[in-house]
């Protein structure tokens, strides 16, 4: 008894640490971006002054309103073609005998693993010359591909753990294919491809390195790109508050994924990592 | 499963192989397409004097490009700022994320809620972290600032400027580690930690003697990934310093080079060197310690 009560408070001090390590410092710039501006040098952690303007101040910019839609369509479009390609990929692997599946695993483990500064130079100079550099599409293959490696991984993870036998016995019981397929595998499937396709989706939000070195203007910039370029809407002012709640932005996509699939995402970082 | 080896492929197998095929064939060739060429190309350009504003000058130049690199202050700065951070970002990680892990794994109160932050460094974007951290150390704004004697500005000066960003690096990274790690306490049988209990070991026995032993191969594997991921570090310095004060690492570095100074030949040949170092650290984790390479299958 004594014991048990003993390691239920150890286990709170030990969340409270754990809580505190991952939301002060998210905490912090959401402070910031609720600050005043004539209080931004008090450096308390908490607002003294609060105020939205920074919020209203980064939704009237152009710039960003067009580089969160160029993040979210990018995103989107990449998150996508990767869960589609990479969905038959995996059912292959998990499922299939065929020559060449031991290359493919390896060729998507040395993406996985490879340094984006090595194509950024040659993918400047091609993109260049193919007129993709600056556009949605010049972002969305790079990403596509290096989302691959991850949907793959995962979603085979997954298949391998699918009781394939039930769509026979669907079949056996007079289901038409497309119905055990529609009615048994999907409902089975859809929960790894949410998780799969929440990973990339992740993934494209996130990049930093090819959204500025493939990207010349608002036509194709991503957020995190964008706010990169802030200076302050005149040369004297302090960028500040539009940074902070631009970086707080997008951060709340995040923040909803974490809540809702939380059980799901850590299912899927393990099993897709691991296991392979 | 019978898996007829050569000749005596029955029909049912040919389509299975043939299905196989078409379905891997839009991931490959996408994968393919877009790593395959660039490399390539990469290496051609690496051996061409290359600079787009002057791009009359263009010329094959065998390897001199790299001599220039490879005898360049900045660049062997650059490569042993990364290395630093790496070794030492990872070497955290790895400690606090084990700690992390038997939080998460074991916790009886409160698992849902410590497995659900985890995920928001995890999963916020790295420059917006970044700024965050920006923010803190700069003198006057920052609450982090505050705490240090009057006067200093860490971001300005090399020492205290790589430890802020090992630091953003550590912070946003050891939840992954964590969740890697977690994976691998799964596999410890509970038998054999109550087994070992009973015969009176210690804690710290159980944990160096029966699971650390089991977990071997789940830390290689994180230590794998994580090396290769920090070894390419960039957002965070991009966004810190920028590479100022002796800084940057060798990706900025090339960044630089490319971005800034439009000069391709250079550029690419730190993205060729970039590469094989990556290469090199990869193969030490899998020939060295005999990590199996994830994906194989066992």
């Amino acid at each position: 008894m004594e014991a048990g009560r003993r390691s239920v408070s150890g286990w709170t001090v030990a969340n409270v640490v754990v809580v505190l390590y991952a939301m002060v410092p998210v905490l912090w710039i959401a402070s910031l971006s609720f600050k005043d501006p004539s209080t931004f040098t008090d450096g308390s952690f908490i607002p003294r002054k609060w105020t939205l303007g920074n919020y209203a101040g980064i939704f009237t910019n152009a710039d960003f309103v067009r580089g969160l839609v160029n993040s979210i369509g990018i995103g989107l479009i990449s998150t996508f073609v990767a869960i589609v390609f990479g969905t038959m990929a995996a059912y292959a692997v998990a499922r299939l005998t065929f020559p060449g599946k031991r290359l493919l695993i390896g060729v998507s483990l040395l993406i996985a693993m490879f340094p984006q500064i090595s194509l950024v130079s040659p993918l400047f100079q091609i993109e260049r010359a193919l007129g993709l550099f600056n556009t949605w599409a010049g972002l969305i293959l790079p990403y596509i591909t290096f989302a691959l490696p991850l949907t793959i991984y995962t979603l085979s993870a997954f298949f391998r753990e699918i009781p394939w036998e039930l769509e026979k016995a669907a079949k056996m019981d007079g289901a038409t294919p497309f119905q055990a397929f529609w009615q048994v595998i999907v409902p089975l499937a859809a929960p790894g491809m949410v998780t799969t396709a929440i990973l990339a989706f992740i993934f494209c939000w996130n990049d930093f390195l090819f959204a500025i070195s493939l990207t010349s203007s608002n036509a194709a910039r991503t957020a995190p790109a964008t706010i990169s370029f802030f200076t302050g809407s005149t040369q004297f002012e302090d960028p500040t508050g539009s940074i902070s709640a631009a970086a707080v932005v997008i951060t709340i996509p995040i923040v909803i994924f974490v809540l809702f699939f939380q059980r799901r995402i850590v299912a899927g970082l393990t099993s897709g990592a691991v296991k392979g | 499963m019978n898996r007829g080896k050569g000749r005596a492929l029955t029909e049912g197998q040919r389509a299975e192989r043939r299905l196989g095929l078409w379905l891997c064939a839009p991931a490959a060739i996408v994968m393919v397409v877009v790593t395959g060429w660039p490399i390539v190309y990469s290496v051609l350009l690496s051996l061409q004097r290359y600079d787009l504003r002057f791009p009359e000058d263009k010329a094959w130049i065998g390897l001199s490009n790299y001599a220039t690199v490879l005898t360049s202050e900045v660049w062997w700065n650059a490569f042993w700022v990364t290395l630093l951070i790496t070794v030492v970002s990872v070497a955290i990680e790895l400690v606090l994320g084990m700690l992390l892990a038997f939080a998460m794994y074991r916790a009886i109160v409160g698992r849902g809620l410590i497995r659900t932050v985890v995920l928001i460094p995890y999963g916020i974007v790295t420059v917006a972290a970044a700024y965050g951290w920006k923010y803190a150390w700069t003198p006057g704004t920052g609450w982090l600032a505050g705490l240090l004697p009057e006067g200093s500005a860490p971001l300005t000066e090399r020492g205290p400027a790589i430890a802020i960003i090992i630091l953003a690096e550590v912070w946003k990274t050891t939840p992954f580690m964590a969740l890697l790690l977690m994976a691998g306490l799964a596999v410890v049988p509970e038998e054999l930690m109550r087994a070992a209990s009973v015969d009176g070991a210690t804690l710290w026995q159980r944990f160096t003697r029966v699971t650390l032993p089991l977990m071997k191969p789940a830390i290689l594997v994180a230590l794998l990934f994580r090396t290769l991921d920090a070894f390419r570090i960039f957002d965070n310095i991009y966004v810190l310093t920028n590479g100022s004060q002796g800084t940057g690492s060798v990706s900025i570095s090339a960044y630089h080079n490319l971005i800034g100074g439009l000069n391709l030949g250079i550029g690419s040949t730190m993205s060729v060197l970039i590469l094989v170092t990556v290469a090199i650290i990869a193969v030490v984790f899998i020939l060295g310690f005999g990590t199996a390479a994830p994906g194989s299958e066992r």
